[in-house]
C-alpha cells in the first residue's frame, strides 16, 4: 500500500506500523468516566468490512501518528490525517 | 552431433552451438533455444512422467503455461526442481534431469499406477487412507509423496545471491508482444517513464512464433526496429526475462527478473534473480492469450501439443517434434500451424477440423467435421484415431499432433484484487471484467482482441488513454486483421480417460465423478479433483474442467462461475522472496559499543532481539558455562564487575511538561522528583497490566532520561509517542530515542566507586554523601569527556551506570579494565546479570510477561491514586485485586542440590497435583553462588502471606517434583544496605 503522508507525501506502507482503531484516541476523561467507559475503551474495537479509521505510526519516517481512513475490503485509502490534529479537534489537550 | 528434427530458419544462432545434458546424455542445441526446443530438435519428445499415473509426457506448450515438461535443472547445490523445459533458456553446459520416474524415464516402475487408474480417481486419497488415523503421517503420506510427481531438493544451501529492488515509472507495460510494444512506443515517445517487462528472453511475444507481416515486411523486422527505438529512449526501461507475478495494492507490482538463470554460474557480484517492487500509477496488461486444448482419449502422449506450440517450435526455434504431423482444430488458427509447418517442409498428415465448413487447402488434406478420438504410441505418439464426418473411423499416422480449441485471454493479473472475469459469448472465453486493480487497463489478446492489427491499435490507444497523451496518435502499422471466431468445443463426445489437466492427471471422467459425488461448485471441483493446482495453476486446463462441469450441471459457463487467480503468476523461488535476508542477514545485527573488545576477550555472544550481547566471558580452564558465570557473579559481589547495558532503551524526554508527561506514562509519580535524582518507574498498559519498567533520571528541570528494557525499547517508544501525540497533543514535551547515542556500562560491586573515582574527573564528587543511591549527574571523565553517571543498581551491589557518547564506548571499556586491574575487575555477561537480578529479586521480562499487574509484582502501592496515569483506572478492577491474587515470591529447594525450573508450577505440600489445585508458577530460576543453591522467582496466590510455607514445585513436562520453601524474593541483602554503601 502507499500512504499519502500529509507532510511527507506518498510513502510505502512498509515504513509504517499499524496499531488499530482510531477510537483509541478517545481516551475517557478520568474524572467522569464510568468503569463501563473504561472497559469499552480498553477492549471494544470496531472491525468493519468497509471504511475504517485507524492509527498508523510512521516508525521508519518522521515518527508521526496518522489517522488513516481505509476501506478494509479494497484497501483504498480515502483520507490521511495527522493524529495530533485529530486529537485536538476532538478536544484533547494536556 | 546431429539434430534430426532441426528445420531451416528460426531465431537461433547456428554459429553458437551449445552442448548440454539431459538425463546424463549429451546433446547439442543453439543459442536462442530453450531446453524443450533443443530436445525436440534432437528428436526427444519424452521429457517427464505424470504426477499420479506416471504416464510418459512431453511438452504441451512452448511457454510458461507448461504442465508436463518439468525438469530438475543444474545440479549440486544449484539444483532447482520442477522447472519448465519450455522456458529454460539453453546455455553451454546446462544439466537437466527428468523427474518423477524410477529407475529411468523410458522405464518407470511407478507407471503401474496407470493400470490401477480405476481406483486412483479423484478423491482416492481422501477415501482410501482414512484409517487408521495414525497411519497418515507416518506411513501413507511419505509413500504418497515419494510416488507423487515432485522434483527433489538438493538439501544444500543455495550458493547464489537473490536480490530485491525498487523501481518507479509512469506506465508499466506487462508483456512485449504487438500490443505491449505498440503501447511502450506510444508512451515512450510522449516522454513518460515507461517500464516494459516480459517473461521471455526475447521480446516480441507471439510475433516471434508467427510468420505474420507488419508494414509489408516480416514482423521480426518491426519487432527489432521497435526494440531498438525503445532501447534508445532514456525514459524507457526494457526488462526481458522479467515476470510480473502479482498486482498488489495501490499500483505496486511484484516482478521477478531472472538475471542469471541463463548462465551456468552467475557472474561475479551478480544475483541469480531479483525480486522487483515496481511502483506504477498506471499499468497496461498486454499478457496475450493461451491456446486451449481439446480433450480426447489418451490426448497426453508425447508429441501431442497445442497447435500454437508446434508453430512456435517450428517458426521461432526451427524445431519439430516429428517430420509427419497432424492438426486437430475447431478454428482457423489451427490451420496456420499446418500452413507454417508445411512451408518448412514438414509433412502434414491431415488437418482434422471439427467444423463441416472448415476452409479448403490445396497443400494438405482437410478432414471436415472430423474428430480425433484416441491416440496410440507407447512413449510417444505414433497414430491418431479419427472419427470422420460420416461416422467411419480412420487411423492417421503422425509423430505429432497440434491441437487447437481456440484462445483464452490471459486475465490472471486482472484478478489479483478479486476482479472476476466476465464471459464473452463471441469468443467463448473469459475476458477481463469486474473491478480491475486501480490504474490497470488491458490491451491486445489479453482483452480478447486477437488480430495483430487490433493488438497494435489497442496497445497504442490504451497507452494514450492511461497517460492522458494529447494529440493525434502515430498511425498504426499495417498488419493482418483477420476476423476471429471461436466456438466452444471442449472435448470429444464419449471420451473418458481424456486429460484436462495434465499436470495433476485430471481427466474428463474425474470431473464427471466430482459432479456425481456432489462436488459441483467450481471451488469444490478444484479441490476434489486438484484440477488447476500446482505449478501451472490450470492455465491450459481450467476452462475445460469448467465447461464440462457446466454441461453436467445443465448450466451456462458464466453461471457455474470461475475460480480467480492469485499471485504469483508463475512459480517463484523462495530464494527470491528471501533476497539477501538469509541466515544472520535475516534481520539487522546490532553490535554494542564494547563488542569488539568483548570479542577479543573471547566472549560468548547471545542474540537479544537484534542485539548481540556478551553472555559470559570464559577464561582459561573453564569448560562449562556455569563455571564462568558463577565466577563472574562472585567476583562482582566481592570486588567489582562491568557489564555493557547499552542495549537498554534510552529515551530523552524534554520540555516544560516533561514531568507531567512521565506522570501519565508511569503509574508512579515523577512530578516531585528532584533534579539530580533517578527513580524506578513502572509502565502499565491501559488495561492495568504491567507493560515495562525502567528508570527515569531527572538531569534538568525539563530534561529526563528514561530507560526501558532491551526487549521493549521500540514498543515503549511507540507507546510514549502515542500518548504524546494522540492523548495529550498540547503537552510541551519532545521525545527522541538515544539508545545508540550513548554507550552505557554498569559498574557494580563494593569497589565500583573506587574504580570510577580513578576515571571521573576530580571536580565531580561521587562519594556516598555527595552522590547517594539513586543520584544522577552530567559529569566528565578521563579529562573532559562528557558523561552521565547514574547511581542505580540491578545487581543489588553498590553500583553505577556510566554513559559516554557511543564512539568513546570501546575506549571507556578498555579504560575501566586497565584502571580496574588493581581491583581484579571482572567483565560479566547477560547470564551473570540475570543471576544477580534473580538473587536480588528484581523483576525482568519473565515477570513482566503480559499477564501480571503492579499488585502481582509486589508494587501495588506504587500505582498513584493522586493522579491519572495510563492503566491506573483499570488496575483498580476487582478482578485484578482479589484477596488471593498472585504475588511475587522467592523459591528455594529444601535440598540445595535440587533443581528449580522456570515454568514449573507450585502445588501445596500435600493433595492433588492438577490444574484445579494450582497455586502459582515459577518465572525465573538460576543457580545462586551466594546461596550455593538453585533459587527461583515466581508468582504464588496470596504469596505475601505464605513465606516459610513448604510446597511442591512440579513440572510434568520434565517429570520434576521438588520440595521447596517459599521465601522473600530478595535473596541477597534484603535491607538494601549494599546499594546504599
Amino acid at each position: 500500500m502507499i500512504i499519502n503522508h500529509p507532510i511527507l507525501g506518498p510513502r510505502d506502507s512498509a515504513e509504517f506500523t499499524y496499531l488499530g482503531d482510531a477510537a483509541m484516541i478517545d481516551r475517557p476523561d478520568p474524572d467522569t468516566a464510568s468503569p463501563q467507559d473504561w472497559h469499552d475503551y480498553a477492549y471494544l474495537r470496531d472491525n468493519p468490512a468497509g471504511t475504517h479509521r485507524e492509527l498508523w505510526w510512521h516508525e521508519g519516517g518522521d515518527r508521526s501518528w496518522l489517522v488513516i481512513t481505509r476501506n478494509t475490503l479494497t484497501h483504498e485509502i480515502s483520507k490521511v490525517e495527522i493524529a495530533r490534529d485529530v486529537a485536538r479537534k476532538m478536544g484533547r489537550s494536556k | 552431433m546431429t539434430q534430426p528434427n532441426r528445420l531451416a530458419g528460426g531465431q537461433i544462432n547456428r554459429d553458437a552451438p551449445l552442448n548440454f545434458h539431459f538425463d546424463g546424455k549429451a546433446y547439442q542445441g543453439y543459442q536462442g533455444d530453450t531446453l524443450a526446443s533443443a530436445l525436440l530438435a534432437n528428436n526427444v519428445r519424452l521429457m517427464g512422467r505424470s504426477f499420479k499415473y506416471h504416464r510418459p509426457r512431453g511438452p504441451l506448450t512452448a511457454g510458461s503455461e507448461e504442465p508436463n515438461a518439468m525438469v530438475e535443472l543444474r545440479g549440486g547445490a544449484r539444483q532447482e526442481p520442477s522447472t519448465r523445459a519450455t522456458t529454460a533458456e539453453l546455455y553451454h553446459g546446462l544439466m537437466a534431469k527428468s523427474q518423477n520416474r524410477w529407475p529411468s524415464l523410458a522405464f518407470d516402475a511407478m507407471a503401474i499406477n496407470d493400470r490401477f487408474s480405476t481406483f486412483l480417481t479423484a478423491g482416492f486419497y481422501y477415501k482410501t487412507f482414512m484409517w487408521p488415523a495414525a497411519f497418515w503421517e507416518k506411513i501413507y503420506e511419505p509413500i504418497i509423496r515419494k510416488a507423487a510427481g515432485l522434483g527433489s531438493l538438493s538439501m544444500k544451501a543455495d550458493p547464489d545471491v537473490y536480490d530485491k529492488g525498487f523501481r518507479h515509472c509512469d506506465l508499466l507495460v506487462i508483456g512485449a508482444g504487438p500490443a505491449g510494444l505498440s503501447a511502450a512506443l506510444t508512451a515512450g515517445r510522449s516522454g513518460a517513464q515507461v517500464i516494459l517487462a516480459d517473461e521471455d528472453f526475447a521480446m516480441g511475444g507471439r510475433l516471434n512464433s508467427e510468420t505474420l507481416s507488419i508494414n509489408d515486411a516480416h514482423a521480426d523486422a518491426w519487432v527489432a526496429h521497435s526494440i531498438a527505438e525503445l532501447f534508445a529512449m532514456n525514459n524507457v526501461r526494457l526488462m526481458p526475462r522479467t515476470t510480473v507475478i502479482g498486482a498488489f495494492d495501490h499500483g505496486i507490482y511484484g516482478a521477478v527478473e531472472r538475471v542469471s538463470d541463463h548462465v551456468h554460474i552467475p557472474d561475479e557480484g551478480k544475483p541469480r534473480q531479483i525480486l522487483w517492487r515496481i511502483y506504477a500509477p498506471k499499468t497496461l496488461l498486454c499478457a496475450g492469450a493461451t491456446e486451449r486444448p481439446i480433450a480426447f482419449d489418451n490426448n497426453d502422449r508425447p508429441g501431442i501439443m497445442l497447435a500454437s506450440a508446434l508453430r512456435s517450435y517450428a517458426n521461432r526455434w526451427a524445431a519439430t517434434p516429428a517430420h509427419r504431423i497432424a492438426v486437430f482444430t475447431n478454428n482457423d488458427d489451427g490451420h496456420r500451424t499446418a500452413i507454417d509447418l508445411h512451408a518448412k517442409g514438414v509433412k502434414i498428415a491431415a488437418v482434422v477440423d471439427t467444423r463441416l465448413d472448415a476452409p479448403f487447402s490445396d497443400q494438405y488434406e482437410v478432414l471436415k467435421g472430423a474428430q480425433v478420438i484416441d491416440s496410440k504410441g507407447r512413449l510417444g505418439l505414433t497414430f491418431a484415431e479419427l472419427r470422420l464426418a460420416d461416422g467411419s473411423e480412420r487411423t492417421l499416422e503422425c509423430g505429432a499432433l497440434g491441437v487447437s480449441g481456440g484462445w483464452n485471454p490471459n486475465v490472471h493479473l486482472t484478478c489479483h484484487q478479486r476482479g472476476r472475469p466476465t464471459w464473452n459469448d463471441d469468443l467463448a472465453a473469459f475476458v477481463p471484467g469486474g473491478t480491475l486493480p486501480p490504474g490497470m487497463s488491458v490491451a491486445g489478446a489479453a482483452v480478447g482482441l486477437f488480430s495483430t492489427h487490433d493488438a497494435l491499435q489497442s496497445g497504442a490507444a490504451e497507452a494514450k488513454k492511461a497517460l492522458g497523451i494529447k494529440g493525434r496518435a502515430a498511425p498504426v502499422p499495417k498488419a493482418e486483421d483477420a476476423p476471429v471466431t471461436q466456438t466452444p468445443f471442449w472435448y470429444v463426445e464419449g471420451c473418458s480417460r481424456a486429460w484436462l489437466d495434465q499436470q495433476n492427471d485430471v481427466t474428463v471422467k474425474d470431473v464427471k465423478l466430482s459432479h456425481q459425488e456432489g462436488f459441483r461448485s467450481v471451488e469444490h471441483l478444484k479441490r476434489y479433483t486438484t484440477l488447476g493446482m500446482a505449478t501451472d495453476q490450470g492455465k491450459t486446463s481450467n476452462m475445460g474442467g469448467l465447461a464440462i462441469m457446466a454441461e453436467l450441471a445443465g448450466k451456462a459457463i458464466p453461471e457455474v462461475g470461475t475460480t480467480i487467480f492469485r499471485p504469483p503468476y508463475t512459480p517463484t523461488a523462495i530464494g527470491a522472496f528471501g533476497g539477501r535476508m538469509r541466515g544472520m542477514e535475516f534481520h539487522p545485527t546490532r553490535l554494542t559499543p564494547s563488542h569488539f573488545w568483548a570479542k577479543e576477550r573471547g566472549a560468548v555472544f547471545v542474540e537479544v532481539g537484534n542485539w548481540l550481547r556478551a553472555q559470559w566471558f570464559p577464561i582459561a580452564g573453564e569448560t562449562h558455562w556455569r563455571e564462568s558465570v558463577d565466577r563472574e557473579v562472585k567476583a562482582t559481589r566481592a570486588s567489582v564487575g562491568v557489564c555493557d547495558c547499552t542495549t537498554l532503551g534510552k529515551i530523552d524526554v524534554q520540555g516544560t511538561d516533561a514531568a507531567a508527561f512521565l506522570n501519565k506514562v508511569y503509574c508512579n509519580g515523577f512530578a516531585k522528583l528532584a533534579v539530580g535524582k533517578t527513580r524506578y518507574g513502572l509502565m502499565l498498559r491501559e488495561d492495568g497490566i504491567a507493560m515495562d519498567d525502567g528508570t527515569a533520571a531527572r538531569l534538568e528541570e525539563d530534561h529526563f532520561v528514561v530507560t526501558t528494557t532491551t526487549a521493549n525499547a521500540a514498543k515503549v517508544y511507540q507507546h510514549m509517542e502515542f500518548v504524546r501525540q494522540c492523548l495529550f497533543p498540547d503537552m510541551d514535551v519532545q521525545l527522541i530515542s538515544t539508545t545508540e547515542g550513548w554507550a552505557q556500562y554498569a559498574v557494580a560491586g563494593p569497589n565500583s566507586r573506587k574504580l570510577l573515582q580513578k576515571i571521573v574527573d576530580a571536580d565531580h564528587d561521587i562519594s556516598n554523601e555527595a552522590f547517594p543511591f539513586m543520584a544522577c549527574a552530567n559529569i566528565t571523565v578521563c579529562g573532559g569527556l562528557r558523561a552521565r553517571l547514574f547511581r542505580i543498581s540491578f545487581s543489588g551491589e553498590l553500583a553505577f551506570e556510566i554513559a559516554v557518547p557511543s564512539r568513546y564506548g570501546d575506549a571507556l571499556m578498555r579504560k575501566l579494565m586497565s584502571e580496574g586491574e588493581e581491583f581484579d575487575v571482572t567483565p560479566y555477561g547477560t547470564e551473570a546479570l540475570g543471576v544477580m537480578r534473580i538473587e536480588k529479586g528484581h523483576a525482568a521480562g519473565n515477570e513482566l510477561n503480559g499477564t501480571t499487574t503492579a499488585l502481582n509484582l509486589g508494587m501495588g502501592r506504587m500505582v498513584s491514586k493522586a493522579k491519572d496515569s495510563i492503566g491506573s483506572k483499570l488496575s483498580e478492577r476487582p478482578g485484578l485485586n482479589e484477596e488471593d491474587a498472585l504475588m511475587q515470591v522467592g523459591i528455594k529447594p529444601l535440598d540445595a542440590s535440587q533443581k528449580v525450573t522456570a515454568g514449573g508450577h507450585l502445588m501445596k505440600a500435600t493433595g492433588p497435583v492438577d490444574a484445579a489445585h494450582d497455586q502459582g508458577y515459577v518465572t525465573s530460576a538460576a543457580f545462586s553462588p551466594e546461596l550455593d543453591s538453585m533459587i527461583g522467582l515466581g508468582f504464588l496466590k496470596d504469596g505475601g502471606n505464605r513465606k516459610g510455607e513448604r510446597m511442591r514445585l512440579v513440572s510434568p513436562v520434565t517429570n520434576l517434583t521438588v520440595e521447596v520453601e517459599i521465601v522473600s524474593a530478595h535473596f541477597v541483602d534484603p535491607e538494601g544496605e549494599r546499594v546504599r554503601a
